[in-house]
């Protein structure tokens, strides 16, 4: 995006960023920016390379090649794959969450977060030395770092469990007790692995606010990966798709939305395979149902996570104006079945549905919601409504006006 | 012995009716099975001749132990035990308001360890006492400040280390070098002997550092029998298996001395009778000083940066890196510490055997203090002491068992069923508590209160 950029205004840089394992490229040259005091999210199917790339940011592995800049908000400079792993946090204050949680859990809520400052500690206990007998420069600043603790407890809502093992927490609180002890090493950068994974709407809600709170009032950049789609949408300012290591998209969350790469990505077939497909089914109706909603065997609906948004969302999205489809069974089987059921002519516009489209006239797609939405009904296997009315606005959903490559 | 008995004749028979078939049957059972094991036994006559020698007294007693055993078990046992276990969940959870003694344990605890010897003198005279302070006090206070110390490495950072005796082999190795060839003082050499034990801490945890769980246990396991195996065959030096003796006795910081034949000895400066006791109650005092300072240093560590991240460590790795803490130096500082106060009881236990040689560190040794740290429960401090002080002092007074003897004949030795007795008790010890006798684990800091943390939440660590 935006080469120009100043360096001040960027966070994170990340430069032909790749990672081999023996054979394998789980990252292939990926260059992208994180702008300070944004929330970047960092989206893809599974097995994308996303948690691959957190890895190398935080320094759990080393890039095989690239190069990953973090400018402080000192002015200071940290080329982040040269730096051994536990100086990451300590000195370019990066702090990160993890996709299955990471909390030590027998020790208290309280001990979490005091662990996270640890090396603020560590300097006012003399490295243990004064601490050791007591001088009261440690006192103060244990009681500071209790204060602090107490502040991200309060606003992860945590406060009145301080004392209770942190193993003890129900699952969402544990996310967010996480996220409290990250802030509390004092980073410029977050970066959080899925931190809406398996919450329920309302906790995915209470996330939502968490972060834009970090934002806004810390002055914290965020980075995330996240396949809650209403979490990305609704908070991010920035959004980098990736795809088998490689990065397909990458812009505001309305570009990406509409980007054709985006939807084949998480469709998990590309253009030419649909038009086959399709071609032998020999429904242009068809056609345009593929191209509008995903497909959840091979897209993101795999993970529980999709589930979990408001429903609301796609009642949003289709008051934008876009062509929110509906339909789509679990498989292209479930797909054909509809075609089969649907009544041939709905389709208003015969589009050309491949080359046609870029700009797909406003009128039509009004008329266009309606089609769908019968089919949908009619979708022998049409799943929970909910996931996939959830899921075809999560990324809608070009349909026609998409551009073909 | 599972008897099975049809089910239509256990609605009929009564309990006692039916623990006294079952007694009947587990006692043929047990007749069958110890005739040939108990009744007879293989042995030479002087001629050198094969003979039998029968023993039914013996099996008689056994059998009829068994029998009278089922018949208590069936009878009364099972039947107590399913009224309790349908009496538990009528009962209301009523959180039991700890006692007294629970209450106040650390204080009790202090006062008895200071009152003991005094008392101890008094009710068996100086002379009397020696056995009492000596080989109960002195022995389970060094056992108990040994495992302190691994409690650091292991209850604490989670590192499994089974060759802790290395480093009280250093510190003891580390007095009686420099004690009898430098003529140095106890007091200069008790930091000195740290000091080199945590050096060899930090010198067994740089290789370590990548190991985890059992590959660390294995690789420590080496690191203790290669010490060992260095002391025996460095004859130059250490003198090989003969050991060092005549090393120097502590004096009471330079005033008093405790050999007879000085001029400052505590008796001519004291004006009191010549006694061996004096040195035991001083080195009783002294080894529970060093504990104390063990168990302050490990308190106050805990709640220190440093302690918090040893905790940590056990509980997370890749948490604690993400969190910026620099987990080599937190593991080196865990092994140098827990080597330490290794060294400091390895340099006391030489100054107070005046001897020492390899055979006092084996990896028996390691294997017990690791012992007692489990059963106390890792990372408790007053449930360690209680495991040492059953541990060690129970194997002392497995010693008297010499009343066993009227039961079982003249020639029955007690003394060979020690272990034994010791193995079993352990095993039931956890069974009964498998987290040690303190599971929970006390939090360093509290918001409101402080609320101990099961010990189903901690974890043991990982390497």
């Amino acid at each position: 995006m935006d080469a120009q950029a100043s360096a001040s205004e960027l966070i994170l840089q990340v430069e032909h960023l790749s990672m081999k394992f023996g054979g394998l490229v789980a990252i292939g040259d990926l260059s992208f920016q994180a702008r300070r005091g944004e929330i970047t999210a960092l989206i893809g199917p599974n097995g994308a390379g996303k948690t691959t790339v957190f890895n190398c940011i935080t320094g759990f592995y080393k890039p095989t090649e690239g190069m990953i800049t973090l400018n402080r908000r000192d002015g200071s400079t940290y080329l982040l794959e040269r730096l051994p792993n536990h100086e990451i946090p300590a000195r370019a204050k990066v702090a990160r969450t993890f996709q299955n949680i990471r909390l030590f859990s027998g020790m208290t809520l309280l001990e979490n977060l005091l662990v996270a400052q640890h090396n603020k500690l560590m300097k006012a206990s003399g490295y243990t030395l004064l601490g050791l007998f007591g001088f009261p420069s440690y006192r103060q600043a244990s009681a500071e770092s209790i204060d602090l603790a107490r502040h991200w407890l309060e606003k992860a809502d945590l406060v009145d469990r301080a004392d209770d093992p942190a193993g003890d927490l129900p699952y969402g609180a544990q996310r967010r007790l996480e996220i409290a002890r990250a802030m509390c090493t004092g980073p410029e950068l977050l970066c959080l692995d899925e931190p809406a994974a398996g919450l329920n709407p309302k906790e995915s809600a209470s996330l939502n606010a968490l972060l834009m709170d970090i934002k806004d009032n810390t002055g914290t950049s965020i980075l995330l990966i996240e396949h809650d789609m209403s979490v990305v949408m609704q908070i991010s300012d920035h959004v980098v798709v990736l795809e088998y290591g490689r990065k397909i998209s990458d812009g505001n969350p309305q570009s990406v939305r509409t980007d054709p790469r985006v939807i084949a990505a998480y469709l998990g077939v590309d253009d030419e395979e649909v038009e086959t497909v399709l071609t032998e089914v020999g429904d242009e109706d068809v056609i345009e149902q593929l191209d509008t909603g995903p497909d959840s065997a091979h897209g993101p609906g795999n993970s529980a996570s999709m589930m979990a948004g408001p429903i609301s969302d796609s009642v949003e999205h289709a008051d934008e104006g876009e062509r929110v489809t509906v339909s789509k069974g679990a498989s292209k089987a479930a797909q054909v079945d509809a075609r089969a059921t649907s009544v041939a002519g709905k389709r208003v516009a015969p589009a050309p549905a491949k080359r046609a489209p870029a700009a797909k006239p406003d009128a039509e797609s009004s008329t266009a919601k309606a089609v769908p939405k019968k089919t949908a009904v009619k979708a022998p296997t049409a799943k929970a409504d909910s996931a996939s009315t959830q899921e075809a606005a999560a990324k809608p959903t070009t349909g026609k006006r998409g551009g073909r490559k | 012995m599972a008897v099975t008995v049809s089910p239509e004749r256990d609605v009929v028979a009564t309990p006692i009716q039916r623990a006294f078939r079952e007694a009947l049957y587990a006692g043929a059972i047990a007749l069958g099975l110890f005739v040939l094991f108990i009744g007879l036994r293989t042995d030479q006559n002087i001629n050198n001749e094969l003979i039998l020698v029968q023993r039914w007294r013996l099996l008689a007693l056994v059998v009829i132990a068994v029998a009278v055993g089922r018949f208590l078990y069936v009878a009364y046992a099972v039947p107590a035990l399913e009224r309790s276990r349908a009496e538990r969940p009528k009962a209301p959870a009523i959180a039991v308001e700890p006692g007294f003694v629970r209450r106040n344990f650390n204080k009790i605890g202090v006062t008895v360890l200071i009152l003991y010897p005094v008392a101890m003198v008094l009710l068996f005279g100086f002379q009397g006492s020696l056995k009492w302070v000596d080989n109960f006090g002195i022995q389970i206070l060094i056992y108990v400040m040994l495992a302190w110390g691994l409690n650091i490495v292991i209850g604490l950072a989670g590192l499994l280390d089974l060759g802790y005796v290395a480093f009280y082999a250093v510190g003891a190795y580390a007095y009686a070098l420099l004690g009898t060839h430098f003529g140095l003082s106890f007091w200069i050499l008790l930091p000195a002997a740290g000091a080199m034990a945590a050096f060899w801490g930090v010198m067994l945890g740089f290789p370590v550092l990548r190991l985890r769980g059992d590959y660390l246990a294995i690789v420590t396991l080496a690191f203790g029998e290669i010490i060992r195996l260095v002391l025996i065959n460095w004859r130059e030096v250490t003198n090989g298996s003969a050991g060092i003796s005549g090393i120097p006795k502590v004096s009471f910081f330079g005033l008093m001395s405790f050999n007879v034949s000085d001029p400052n000895y505590i008796a001519k400066v004291l004006g009191i009778a010549q006694s061996g006791a004096y040195y035991k109650i001083f080195l009783y005092y002294l080894i529970l000083a060093l504990c104390f300072l063990t168990a302050f240093v490990t308190i106050r560590l805990r709640r220190l940066p440093v302690g918090r991240a040893w905790e940590a460590l056990r509980e997370d790795e890749i948490a604690c890196r993400s969190l910026g803490i620099n987990t080599t130096t937190t593991k080196l500082t865990a092994f140098a510490t827990g080597a330490m106060f290794g060294g400091f009881a390895g340099s006391f236990f030489a100054a107070r055997q005046g001897f020492v040689s390899p055979e006092s560190f084996v990896f028996l040794e390691s294997a017990i203090i690791l012992a007692i740290v489990v059963l106390g429960g890792m990372g408790s401090l007053g449930g360690i002491a209680v495991a040492a002080l059953v541990m060690i002092g129970g194997t002392e007074i497995l010693r008297e068992l010499g009343f066993l003897k009227v039961i079982f004949g003249p020639d029955f030795t007690p003394e060979l069923y020690r272990m034994l007795l010791f193995g079993v008790a352990m095993v039931i010890v956890m069974l009964w508590k498998p987290r040690g006798f303190v599971g929970s684990r006390e939090p360093t800091a509290f918001l409101k209160e402080r609320k101990a943390v099961s010990g189903s939440f901690t974890k043991e660590g990982h390497g």
